[in-house]
């Protein structure tokens, strides 16, 4: 019996065709918290308009590599970054001194494990962002202030109390608040740190739902704990272990069969 | 199938549990065709009346190993080799009851054999060498399931083919004695049939050791060459 071609394997296996561009890359990254080095070597590519899970036990080192991204590590002294990640088109390297974590904070958004919005109303959490880069058109700022609502899903929930405050929403809302806040500023690459793990199942499956259609328009890095969400959303996957990258790959054939003996143990609950 | 166990020991025992039921489900059709293929060869109709009973013993093995994987699969969400393991388990079990149908059809129709007269079956050496065959593919497949054995599954499905050439032998042979006389026909066409489950037993028992591949080195060998197959077992 004849092996089959390869266009019928692709046409019966999507994940098979070739990867998007890439958007993102880690080289040769370390990261020290003071004398502690918490990320060793790490070389990662993000695909554009892909989604990436990042999962690994307690420790290993993924929420400090998403938080190397948008440099919020520099907000206490004594961490230090080695090494670089560039972001594309324009191949800048966001770890470089030279670069204002400002400016990299304009093209990458994060979202917290916790709902975190401003104490303020569901409207200005939104329009937050856009204040700060000096949007002043109360047009412009309806108009953005809508779409990145809509974006997040939300808007038909909350169209008619924009003034509210954002505390009187439910978790899940709160959530999707703080992603429309994140997407108003029309990031290029949204960060996302275990961010239903403070939510319900039917929250978390909106959240879910919303991160599928954001990643048409968007680049999406997700830390998460729950290794079925990341099977569910993402379609590449990284196993991290004490600091140090062990696997990559489509989250397809990691989660089905992985290279590594040590992945293997970790998906499969074998790991203690 | 890591050399360390599962944090959660219940989740250990239903897999354990579940793969102690697929071999001993495996166990029982391999008496199956013994004993039909002994029924078939000596005419016994008891030994026959015994298969089509057992049946139900295998259907219901079927249907408690296919609870238990979905309730693996709702309760751990596996993941790599434990889904490998799970999903295929599902797929194995439906191949063993195929044995199990095939070996009661075998049991049936020796009986309806025995109508035209006692003498028939025994002169199909090749219809008893093709089933030692199959019984021998089952074994060595649920074996390799045991063991985790690739090479050994992949040995399997280097034998199917023997049971093929088998198979047309006896049905050369049968041609001829329906050129011959006439009266052959209804008693060749009954053995055609048992000839026919055999080789049926053959390929099920092909695609069993398919799966022990599948969950062994997580490629599905379906449909591929055996060169292939050869290339991906000796890959690593």
């Amino acid at each position: 019996m004849a092996a089959p071609s390869i266009a019928t394997v692709i046409e019966a296996r999507p994940e098979a065709r070739p990867q998007a561009a890439v958007k993102a890359a880690a080289r040769g990254l370390s990261f020290y918290y003071g004398d502690y080095r918490a990320l060793t070597n790490l070389d990662l590519v993000v695909h554009e308009n892909r989604v990436t899970a990042l999962i690994g036990p307690s420790g290993c080192g993924k929420s400090t590599f998403l938080r190397c991204f948008n440099r919020m590590h520099d907000l206490y002294p004594g961490n230090r970054y080695v090494g670089e990640i560039r972001l594309y088109p324009d191949d800048t390297n966001l770890l470089a001194a030279s670069v204002d974590p400002i400016e990299v904070r304009m093209r990458l958004s994060m979202v917290f494990q916790k709902p975190n919005p401003f104490p303020k109303s569901i409207f200005e959490n939104v329009a937050y962002g856009l204040r700060v880069r000096g949007e002043r058109s109360r047009r412009a700022l309806e108009d953005k202030v809508e779409a990145a609502l809509r974006g997040a899903a939300l808007w038909d929930e909350v169209k008619d109390r924009l003034q509210d405050l954002a505390f009187n929403l439910s978790g899940g809302q709160q959530q999707r608040l703080c992603i429309a806040r994140a997407l108003a500023t029309d990031p290029e690459l949204l960060l996302f740190d275990e961010p239903t793990s403070a939510l319900d199942p039917i929250a978390t499956a909106s959240i879910e739902e919303l991160i599928t259609e954001l990643k048409r328009h968007v680049t999406i890095l997700i830390v998460t704990h729950n290794m079925q969400q990341a099977a569910r959303v993402s379609d590449y996957t990284a196993y991290m272990y004490l600091g140090e990258l062990i696997e990559f790959g489509v989250t397809d054939e990691l989660f089905i069969k992985p290279k590594n003996k040590q992945t293997e143990d970790y998906i499969t609950g074998r790991f203690g | 199938m890591g050399s360390t166990e599962h944090i959660s020991k219940q989740f250990e025992a239903d897999l354990d549990t579940t793969r102690t039921r697929v071999l001993q489900m495996g166990g029982l059709v391999e008496t199956q065709i013994l004993s039909a293929i002994d029924a078939f060869a000596s005419g016994d109709a008891n030994l026959a009346d015994q298969v089509i009973e057992n049946d139900a013993r295998v259907n219901g093995y079927e249907v408690a190993i296919d609870g238990a994987c979905n309730h693996i699969v709702v309760k751990r969400q596996p993941a790599a080799s434990d889904l490998r393991l799970t999903m295929a388990i599902a797929k194995i079990v439906t191949d063993i009851e195929r044995i199990g149908d095939e070996a009661k059809k075998v049991a049936r129709m020796s009986k309806r054999l025995q109508e035209h007269g006692p003498q028939h079956a025994q002169r199909f050496p090749a219809i008893r060498h093709a089933a030692q065959i199959a019984v021998k593919m089952l074994r060595q497949a649920l074996d390799a399931f045991a063991r985790l054995d690739a090479a050994s599954a992949a040995g399997v499905l280097k034998e199917d083919h023997e049971i093929d050439d088998e198979f047309r032998a006896a049905v050369r042979q049968l041609v001829t004695y329906m050129m011959e006389d006439p009266r052959t026909i209804s008693p060749a066409l009954d053995i055609i049939w048992v000839a026919k489950a055999v080789e049926r037993m053959g390929d099920h028992a092909k695609n069993i050791a398919e799966q022990v591949i599948y969950i062994v080195k997580g490629t599905d060998v379906r449909h591929t060459s055996f060169a292939d197959i050869e290339r991906e077992i000796g890959a690593d």
